[in-house]
């Protein structure tokens, strides 16, 4: 799980999960905490979703 | 002080034994120095002294790798010698894969220091620029001369155990070993110089070649998410408040190890940040922000995960070597499947 | 737009009842100046020192280097929008005094900035280590928030620098410079034959000790844009940034970006530079996208040939580099990129996180992870216990005789990425 993405493409990750910022990859603390727990359980279930998922190349999981 | 003792290797050609028609020659020694090894002794001055020459035929070397090595090897080392030099091999082959395999061997096996020449395009370079020092030389022994200038003084180096610099200071080819040294122009300068060569179609050469990265095969999918153990792994530095392993802030020499039995939460008076290359208020805040203990201790009580490993590990991915990363996820994967673990969420900064 | 800047040449600082420039000698009187910070209600007690080349004095933590200058014609004054308010600046002329800086030091986190060693080893790497500097150290109130802290020292470089430039205001120049860059069409009639060249400088914007201001603007809330190179000279841009401070613009590299000054040196002669385009370095990818589209854009509505690309700071930003180098050169203008590396202690790893084979002509400004020992100094100013937490030291780093063990990254500087140094790596 990570923001750029570009880096974890070059860097050879099989299963990519873009996230939210560098300093907050799971948060915005900009909201309050109840909706940045949400993004973090969007973000999760995705992650879940990866890793679920059959791929045979590089992946990213929008 | 004592002269070094140096060996030389060369093929049958330079010893002129004779030319292709002579290249099954096995090997054999002879005492001081033959052909080339003249101007090598010369340029040695009253440093070192080549004391033997090794001979040996570029077929016979290349079609009994095995046993032609450990022949030459036998040979060498009675001498006993401080450096040996091989060749240089310029744009010859055989020649050039005789010169490193020796070269090579030597260093490894004799623990003693050993050098060759060769012309950039010669196969040796491939195979060996990783292992040994090659000299740049040009692609044919009318470059003899110029050849023993470099590599009699940087060979000397070698035998004295003196600081070897940067590949173009020294004149071998690139080996990946980065090796800072200071230019005669600053960097701005330099660049306005590229810039103008590459506008007019002129050559130029890059400081740094871009690198390739590695690849690895994807793992098959988990089958049944609901019973697997998950991991989590980061390299957004979260540590226990204090940063109990003193994990450095930039370029990680280790990695730490954290027991969350028990930690529903990642607060502000119990986790933070060690990195310091991200603004690191919003982490030393809520690390769930980085490390998503919270939500995952949730799917774990709703059955949506099976369980949440024990340990989590982190470290600080700001300025660390790829090489140290790479020891780091090893180490830690070794762990990780030992203890059943199934899947692992790494998250990054 | 031109500026003459005028140089008066300083070769020696001491403190003094009066504060004047006589005779290549920067006087100082130390209450005057003091007051004059404190007027910050957010800075609780201000010091000062003296550092000159080849004393055995280390200067750690450092936050800025600054070169005190003073506009003298012109519109505007030196650091607009930050220390003078905004107006357009880079013409007329600007004095300055060659030779000294202010040099801001203060604990504002646990890992932070950077080492400057006057002498010995280390003060081959910085190039601070030349001048004659005064060292401002700054204590925050009690209770300061990082952010505010970062900001009120930043604040002091620059007042202080602003307050030492005014005393050249009416001396007489040394030597006198002079840089014009015209607009597009004129510089197009002047040198129809010269390859056209602009500089796309990367600034780094990623939040606490990783900011840059343009005209008091944080630039990673604009996107890419276009200035004209002197105004750099006038602090147009300054800095706000100096973790791994071995490759982050201390303001004076901003007022000296070696890249305007070296392409300028060749202007109407091998090249015509047009101008320049800044751009940051921002913490969402769709920054990085949005912002190097932009480079791109603007480079390519230049009408130029080729461009510079200097990167500022390493990880994230260097896929920015790439993204900027790739997104220009499809745009078919040739590019050099300079960077520097991380390629490990024993220089044997990938030195960038990024990569991309449109990048064939790189600048290095060396390896920031190679490891120096810099020997004990007489004197260290500011708080040396930190040297096992700035970025590039480690546990241990701070040995018992009071050497320090360090990365290349820790020295402020050392590993510059305006090419702002001879040091490199092969």
């Amino acid at each position: 799980m990570c923001t750029v993405v570009p880096i974890s493409l070059t860097v050879g990750a099989n299963r990519i999960v873009p996230t939210v910022a560098i300093p907050h990859p799971l948060g915005n603390p900009a909201l309050p905490l109840e909706e940045e727990q949400e993004i973090r359980r969007k973000l999760l279930d995705k992650a879940l979703k990866a890793l679920t998922t059959e791929v045979s190349e590089q992946t990213v999981f929008e | 002080m004592a002269k070094f003792r140096v060996v030389h290797y060369i093929n049958q050609f330079f010893a002129q034994v004779g030319g292709e028609e002579k290249a099954d020659h096995r090997p054999e020694s002879r005492e001081g120095f033959v052909g080339p090894g003249m101007a090598f002794n010369a340029a040695f001055g009253d440093k070192a002294e080549i004391v033997g020459t090794v001979i040996c035929g570029d077929s016979y070397f290349n079609e009994n790798l095995e046993t032609a090595t450990k022949e030459v090897l036998g040979l060498i080392s009675s001498f006993k010698p401080d450096l040996v030099i091989a060749g240089p091999a310029f744009n010859a082959g055989r020649y050039g894969m005789a010169c490193g395999t020796v070269a090579a061997a030597v260093e490894r096996e004799l623990d003693i220091p050993a050098i060759t020449g060769m012309y950039k395009e010669n196969p040796g370079v491939d195979s060996f620029k990783k292992d040994i020092y090659i000299i740049e030389t040009k692609n044919s022994a009318a470059g003899m001369r110029d050849a023993v200038k470099v590599m009699a003084p940087f060979a000397l180096k070698l035998a004295a155990g003196e600081e070897i610099g940067a590949s173009v200071e020294e004149g071998y080819i690139p080996n990946g070993i980065r090796v800072n040294f200071f230019e005669e122009k600053r960097g701005s300068e330099r660049a306005v110089d590229m810039l103008l060569a590459k506008l007019a179609g002129k050559p130029f050469t890059t400081e740094f070649p871009m690198p390739d990265f590695d690849r690895v095969e994807p793992k098959p999918a988990i089958v049944d998410i609901s019973k697997a153990t998950i991991a989590l792994v980061t390299s957004g530095g979260i540590v226990p408040k204090g940063n109990p392993d003193r994990i450095e802030s930039s370029s990680a020499s280790k990695y730490g190890k954290y027991d969350i039995e028990g930690v529903f939460d990642l607060t502000e008076s119990t986790y933070e940040t060690a990195h310091g290359g991200y603004d690191p208020v919003y982490a030393n805040l809520d690390a769930d922000r980085v490390l998503p203990v919270d939500i995952l201790r949730e799917y774990e009580k709703d059955g949506k995960i099976g369980k949440l490993h024990r340990y989590f590990y982190s470290t600080t991915g700001n300025g660390t070597a790829v090489a140290s990363a790479k020891a780091y996820a090893a180490a830690i994967g070794k762990e990780l499947v030992a203890d059943g673990v199934d899947a692992v969420i790494l998250t990054s900064t | 737009m031109k500026l003459e800047l005028g140089n008066i040449f300083i070769h020696d600082i001491q403190f003094d009842d009066l504060s004047r420039v006589e005779n290549g000698v920067l006087y100082i009187n130390e209450e005057e100046l003091r007051e004059h910070l404190l007027e910050d209600e957010n800075i609780s007690s201000v010091s000062f020192d003296i550092a000159k080349p080849g004393e055995s004095v280390r200067i750690m933590p450092v936050k800025d280097v600054i070169e005190p200058r003073v506009k003298v014609e012109g519109r505007g004054g030196v650091f607009p929008g930050v220390i003078s308010k905004v107006d357009t600046v880079g013409s007329g002329r600007t004095n300055v005094l060659k030779g000294a800086a202010v040099v801001t030091t203060g604990t504002i986190v646990g890992f932070q900035e950077g080492i400057i060693d006057m002498s010995g080893p280390g003060a081959d790497y910085t190039p601070f280590s030349k001048l004659n500097n005064l060292v401002v150290i700054c204590e925050p109130v009690e209770g300061l928030k990082q952010h505010a802290h970062e900001k009120a020292v930043r604040f002091a470089g620059l007042k202080a620098a602003a307050y030492l430039g005014r005393l050249a205001k009416d001396l007489e120049a040394d030597e006198v410079e002079s840089f014009e860059t015209p607009s597009l069409i004129e510089s197009f009639r002047q040198y129809p034959d010269l390859p056209r060249v602009a500089y796309v400088q990367m600034l780094q914007t990623q939040g606490l000790l990783h900011d840059t201001y343009v005209y008091g603007v944080d630039m990673k809330q604009s996107i890419t844009t276009m200035l004209y190179p002197t105004e750099l000279m006038d602090g147009a841009i300054i800095s706000g940034n100096c973790v791994s401070a071995c490759d982050k613009n201390t303001t004076y590299h901003h007022l000296n970006n070696p890249v305007i000054r070296d392409l300028y040196a060749r202007h109407g002669k091998e090249l015509n530079f047009v101008g320049m385009i800044i751009t940051n370095e921002n913490v969402y990818l769709a920054d990085k996208e949005r912002s190097s589209d932009w480079s791109a854009k603007l480079a390519e509505f230049l009408g130029v040939d080729g461009v510079i690309i200097s990167q500022e700071g390493f990880g994230n930003p260097d896929t920015d580099l790439i993204m900027n180098c790739k997104k220009i050169e499809a745009k078919g203008i040739k590019t050099v990129i300079i960077t520097d590396e991380y390629a490990g202690r024993d220089g044997a790893s990938q030195s960038l996180a990024d990569a991309d084979i449109s990048a064939n002509a790189v600048v290095t400004g060396g390896n920031a992870n190679m490891v120096v020992n810099l020997p004990p100094m007489e004197k260290v100013i500011g708080h040396v216990k930190l040297a096992d937490t700035i970025a590039g030291g480690f546990d241990g780093s701070l040995q018992p005789d009071g050497s320090i063990v360090v990365e290349l990254q820790a020295i402020t500087g050392a590993t510059n990425e305006l090419g702002f140094n001879r040091l490199s790596a092969r």
